[in-house]
């Protein structure tokens, strides 16, 4: 599904370069979920985005299902975020004057869908991460457990064949970290990609894999016996 | 591009700060709004103006004889001479493209109070000597019976044609008309027609107190021979009498001997010329207006582009959630741009709107208190209005365009850094 080779990043900060991503190969196969450790400020969100196409490698080779990601103009990039790709944020990023269910419905209208179907769409998914009853709620007026929660329906509604999640928990106390572990474990039981950046040691055993990231390369990749998170909620 | 989620987002914006947003309006607002009433003031002097000129065609020149002032084969200068009947005749031969050349005689105005006695009513009014054609160069409505043909020209015959101001000063209200006799000059006409002149003007009143009849009548009743007192040369539509009038007076100055250099001898009005350059006072204070106003509008349009900058900024972060959630670029500059032209036209439109209002109720004020001089039903033609929405529309777009840019200039990584 992921496939990178020798990727390479560094920022520029006046006549300085920070050589963050130093050679970087790794894969991952369809219905995985692969955490991705590493202390603060190791590179593991440059990575994501980068998998993401939020942001570009310096050098090295990117193929996602297939295709190798590489000069892409802008345009094709938002084609390709919103068919392939799901993005979680730490700070859930939804856009705060639009209810629980725009928020939802957004991918679904950049791909022309029709509204009706569009609104469906969005709630089935709102249903899936039990918040049918909050579609006409704003953000504010949710919980940070429900925005994430909000997020996630958000990120799958578009149907993406791999989930990006930079740090799903991170703003979140440790039983409704759990609670949206336990999701993202149930919507990887169905056969979605997942990838969740994160420094916390029980999230990453909730993974089926953990990648170490430390001093821009991978020092350790290796599979895990699963933790169910429905063990603690 | 028109649906329902698109419009809904615009007035979600737009109205997430209405305070800003009707501020940022109000510049717009204004600058339609003055452009709307300087073209309207301009456009109410110009009709005040034309009304002057009534419904005359103005492509037309006016000719008559002066006293020579030199000498010329063996004849002294200070001579005075007439224009003769035989001189319409020589004029046409001589230039061609003249649609119609009047002979007129004149009695009263200038040359004396004619005397007009019905009954015991007297009145002092101008007497025209004339041919049928004058009606097409200085037009007028004929209220009841006719005009005068030819066949009052062949024959003679006396008979009048009255304006309703001559009407309403010799006549009862219930009296008729047509068919009774007026006495000009101790001669008996007979009243065959009556006309009203359309003219708004302080000469309105002037226009409805003329009486015309047959010129062969005239001149034999008022012992003017063959004498032409001037002449009304109208051009064809599509030459104009300012090129044509040289020809014309030059024919004369030959046929009457005078010296080709004597500018004074024959003297004339060219109305077409004098008209001609109104017209242009008139295009020069239309530029005026639009300049001034388009640069007002201008400050308001750099007002919404300004606010459309802050929107775009406080933003920044949404704008980079929607890219990561695969907007395209072009869907965001449009979004943009849109809510800069709403913004514009419904700022404008509203200025247009308030503009008319204005402009409506300086016409009942004026209707109410009776016409002003050189100022008259002052308006805007639905030609400005389109041409003001067209300004709107790329005025938005423009206004737009610089927001829209710096919107999708931002990567959407960056975007999303941003809090
Ligand atoms: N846009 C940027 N400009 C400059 N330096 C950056 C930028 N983004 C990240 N960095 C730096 O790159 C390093 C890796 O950052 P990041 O990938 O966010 O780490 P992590 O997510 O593992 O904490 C950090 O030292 C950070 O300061
Ligand atoms: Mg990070």
């Amino acid at each position: 599904m992921i496939e990178i080779k020798d990727l390479h990043k560094s920022y520029k900060m006046g006549s300085n370069s920070l050589h963050v991503l130093k050679g970087i190969n790794f894969s991952v196969d369809k219905g995985e979920l692969v955490a991705i450790m590493g202390s603060s400020g190791s590179g593991k969100s440059t990575l994501l985005n980068i998998l993401g196409m939020l942001d570009v490698a310096d050098t090295g080779d990117y193929t996602l299902d297939g295709v190798p990601i590489k000069d892409m103009n802008e345009t094709k990039a938002a084609q390709y975020r919103n068919k392939f790709l799901g993005f979680v944020f730490q700070s859930f990023n939804l856009i705060n004057y639009k209810s629980a269910m725009e928020n939802v419905a957004l991918p679904l209208y950049y791909q022309r869908m029709p509204r009706k179907e569009r609104q469906e769409k969005a709630l089935k998914y709102l249903d899936q991460v039990g918040l049918k009853e909050w579609a006409t709620h704003l953000p504010s007026e949710l919980s940070g457990g429900q925005k994430q929660r909000v997020a996630i329906a958000r990120a799958m509604a578009a149907e993406p064949k791999v989930l990006l999640a930079d740090e799903p928990t991170g703003a979140l106390d440790s039983t409704t970290s759990y609670e949206v572990m336990d999701l993202i474990q149930k919507i990887n039981d169905e056969g979605n990609t997942i990838l969740v950046v994160t420094h916390e040691e029980d999230i990453a055993h909730m993974c089926k894999r953990i990648v170490h990231l430390k001093d821009g390369v991978i020092v350790e990749d290796k599979k895990v016996k699963q933790v169910r998170a429905s063990a603690y909620v | 591009m028109f649906n329902r989620d698109r419009w809904k987002e615009i007035l979600e914006v737009l109205t997430s700060n209405w305070f800003r947003t009707v501020l940022t309006a109000f510049g717009v607002f204004w600058g339609i709004l003055i452009l709307i009433i300087l073209l309207a003031a301009g456009k109410g002097l110009e009709n005040g103006i034309k009304a002057d000129f009534g419904d005359i065609a103005t492509n037309t020149m006016f000719m008559w004889t002066r006293s020579t002032t030199k000498a010329y084969k063996g004849l002294p200068k200070g001579r005075d001479f007439n224009f003769k009947l035989e001189d319409v005749q020589s004029i046409r031969d001589n230039v061609p493209n003249l649609r119609f050349i009047s002979p007129r005689n004149q009695l009263g105005g200038f040359r004396g109070g004619g005397n007009v006695v019905r009954g015991i009513k007297t009145g002092a009014y101008n007497i025209y000597g004339d041919y049928p054609e004058i009606i097409n160069q200085d037009p007028m409505t004929i209220t009841s019976g006719r005009f005068l043909n030819h066949n009052d020209i062949n024959e003679k015959r006396k008979i009048a044609i009255i304006g309703n101001g001559v009407k309403n000063d010799l006549y009862d209200l219930d009296e008729t008309v047509l068919g009774t006799y007026i006495k000009i000059q101790g001669v008996n006409f007979m009243v065959v027609g009556t006309y009203k002149k359309n003219s708004n003007d302080g000469d309105g009143e002037e226009g409805q107190k003329q009486i015309f009849v047959p010129f062969t009548t005239f001149s034999q009743a008022f012992n003017r021979g063959n004498d032409v007192g001037w002449m009304a040369i109208t051009a064809n539509d599509g030459s104009s009498i300012t090129s044509l009038k040289e020809d014309i007076v030059n024919s004369m100055k030959v046929k009457h001997k005078v010296h080709p250099d004597d500018d004074r001898a024959v003297g004339y009005f060219d109305l077409y010329e004098q008209y001609n350059r109104v017209e242009s006072l008139f295009g020069a204070m239309g530029f005026i207006a639009y300049f001034v106003g388009i640069l007002v509008l201008l400050s308001g349009i750099i007002g919404v582009s300004n606010i459309m900058l802050i929107v775009v900024k406080e933003r920044t972060k949404e704008i980079g959630i929607r890219r990561a959630l695969g907007e395209d670029p072009w869907s965001i500059k449009k979004q943009i741009l849109m809510e800069s032209i709403f913004l514009t036209i419904i700022s404008g439109m509203a200025g247009i709107t308030f503009g008319a209002l204005f402009i409506y109720g300086v016409n009942a004020i004026l209707d109410a208190n009776g016409p002003v001089d050189m100022f008259l039903n002052p308006s805007v033609s639905l030609g400005v209005v389109v041409a003001a929405l067209a300004i709107l529309i790329i005025s938005g777009l423009l206004a737009g365009f610089i927001p829209a840019q710096s919107a999708i200039k931002v990567r959407p990584i960056d975007a999303l850094r941003t809090e």
